[in-house]
Parts: C-alpha cells; sequence; structure tokens
C-alpha cells in the first residue's frame, strides 16, 4: 500500500493545497482532499494534515468553530485510533479546541499579526515527526499568524516538558507562547500540532528545506512504502 | 428567554487586547484607568424550556475554552 494521506479543507483554509503538495512531493503518496462538511474519511489513511488559514473567519475563537464540524468529528476518531494527525497553524488551533491537544493558542502578545521566518530549536528527536532531526538542531521555519501565543497552566507546561512533547520551540520570542512553545505531542505521540509552517520549507526555491525532514520522518516512522 | 453569556479570560491569562485598550485610553488622555481586560458578550434567544444544565452544556461545549476562559449565564427576562 502506498502512502495515504488526507488534507482537511475547511472554508477559509488558505495553507490547503501548499500542504497536499509537500505531502505528495515527499512522500510520492496519495493524498486525497477532504472537505469540513463531509462525515467520513477516506480508507486506509495513514496521515491526516489540518492546514492553516482562517477558517470559519476566525469566528468566535481561532478553530473554534472548525472543531466541531462534521469532519473533525471522524479525525478525533482516527486520532484516537493511532492515526498519525499534523496540524499546522490554524490546524494547531483546531486541535486544541477539538481536545486533541492540551492548551490554547491566543492573541499574539504584540497584538500584531507576525508573518517571517523564525529559528526553531528540534526539543525532542524521538517523536514520529522529528526523528529525522537531531535533538537541539536550529531549523528556520517561517510563521504566519495572529494568534499564536500558546498557552497552558503551569503544572500541564510541566508535564508536557517532562513527558518530551515539547517538540518545538522558538529560538528567539515570536508571540508571547510560554516557554517559547511552537509545537507539542500528544500524550501518545501520534498527533502534533505546531504553528510555524513547515511545508513551506521544503525546497530551496522556498527559501529553504528544513521542513522537509518533519514529513521523511513520518514516512519513515510509518513504515510504508513510498 | 433572552440569555446573555459574558466570556472572559481567566484571572492570570495575559490579555494583550485589553493592554492595548489600556494604552489606547492612557493616549486619548483618560487618567486613573488601573486596569483593562476584554471579553466577550453572547446574546442568545433561547426557548423557555431550556434548562440550566442546556445553557451550561452550550457554554462548555463551544462558546468558552475553559483553559482560557471563563463564563458567567445571565438570564434576562
Amino acid at each position: 500500500m502506498p502512502f495515504t494521506a488526507a488534507v482537511i479543507t475547511f472554508p477559509g483554509s488558505n495553507c490547503d493545497r501548499d500542504m497536499a503538495v509537500a505531502i505528495e512531493k515527499i512522500t510520492g503518496g496519495t493524498v486525497h482532499r477532504v472537505w469540513h462538511g463531509d462525515a467520513e474519511l477516506p480508507a486506509g489513511l495513514d496521515f491526516i494534515a489540518l492546514p492553516g488559514g482562517f477558517s470559519y473567519g476566525d469566528y468566535l475563537r481561532s478553530g473554534a468553530m472548525a472543531a466541531r464540524s462534521p469532519v473533525m468529528q471522524a479525525v478525533v476518531v482516527a486520532a484516537h485510533r493511532g492515526v498519525t494527525v499534523l496540524g499546522v497553524c490554524n490546524g494547531f488551533q483546531v486541535l486544541t479546541e477539538a481536545g486533541l491537544l492540551p492548551g490554547a493558542l491566543m492573541r499574539n502578545a504584540g497584538i500584531r499579526f507576525v508573518c517571517r521566518d523564525v529559528p526553531l530549536v528540534v526539543e525532542n528527536n524521538q517523536s514520529l515527526f522529528t526523528a529525522r532531526y537531531t535533538a537541539g538542531q536550529r531549523i528556520t521555519i517561517p510563521v504566519a499568524h495572529h494568534d499564536g501565543n500558546y498557552f497552558a497552566d503551569a503544572e500541564t507546561l510541566d508535564r508536557l516538558e517532562g513527558e518530551g512533547r515539547v517538540a518545538f520551540r522558538y529560538g528567539e520570542p515570536v508571540n508571547g507562547s510560554q516557554r517559547d512553545i511552537a509545537g507539542v505531542l500528544n500524550a501518545s505521540g501520534n498527533v502534533l500540532g505546531m504553528m510555524p509552517h513547515p511545508e513551506r520549507m521544503i525546497e530551496p526555491a522556498q527559501g529553504g528545506s528544513d521542513g522537509r525532514a518533519l514529513f521523511e520522518s513520518v514516512l519513515a516512522g510509518l513504515g510504508v512504502a513510498a | 428567554m433572552k440569555v446573555r453569556v459574558h466570556v472572559s479570560l481567566k484571572n492570570g491569562v495575559l490579555d494583550p487586547q485589553g493592554r492595548a485598550i489600556h494604552h489606547a485610553l492612557e493616549g486619548l488622555g483618560f487618567e486613573g484607568v488601573n486596569d483593562v481586560r476584554a471579553g466577550r458578550l453572547i446574546e442568545m434567544d433561547v426557548a423557555d424550556s431550556t434548562t440550566d444544565a442546556a445553557l451550561d452544556e452550550m457554554c462548555r461545549k463551544l462558546l468558552a475554552n475553559q483553559v482560557i476562559e471563563n463564563f458567567r449565564i445571565e438570564k434576562v427576562a
């Protein structure tokens, strides 16, 4: 079976095509495009990606409406069954709102929208998503968000750090995130949410390819033929 | 039945919008503003038979994110 992925599109998603192209180029697999109103996911998925954007116009809270959409009920079931799920930017916000990841993403501490390349530190290279990086490696990945300020209570943050669930940390202050957290894993390690956009750094034409190893890690980790 | 749901950030959660509003008020020359917190007001018209438990569940499931927010339900006649 070739690598089979789904990219979910919500009304207002705008990085769904970039995500699909990145997955196709790096894994050589099949990418299904799934609409938010679909109550069922394609069969045999190895990987689900929730893309960046401004789903439902960020109404109520970023990611709040998308998290309650029909397709997300299916994504939650799939995630609990062990399917690998990546949420980038708005996708990260959706994962926290859906309860698949702890914490919340609040308005950037500096109020402004932040859109630039940022240094990231790979905190944990033992995860399904980061095995092709080295621990402590500094990489460059762009961010583009208004609500990327990661918040969780101190007890939750201590637990995340203690369990190695902080996958990426910002190498410099970006948005006021608690402990500079840029990406977190769920307890079983099959769900990653991150504000920076690895799908925008997969080949030199994009200014760098530091995001590539994330998709390569997933492909290798799942042991699926490319 | 009219219901107002007041959603506010929990104590200890930094409120960048409240802080910006505070600075703007100071910029307009208003003195003595000690602190500003921005929240959200949601007004609903619901069936009179709607139970308190149902209203509470609406807040928990959607209207407020309890990681960062508190909510208060006010019934307005």
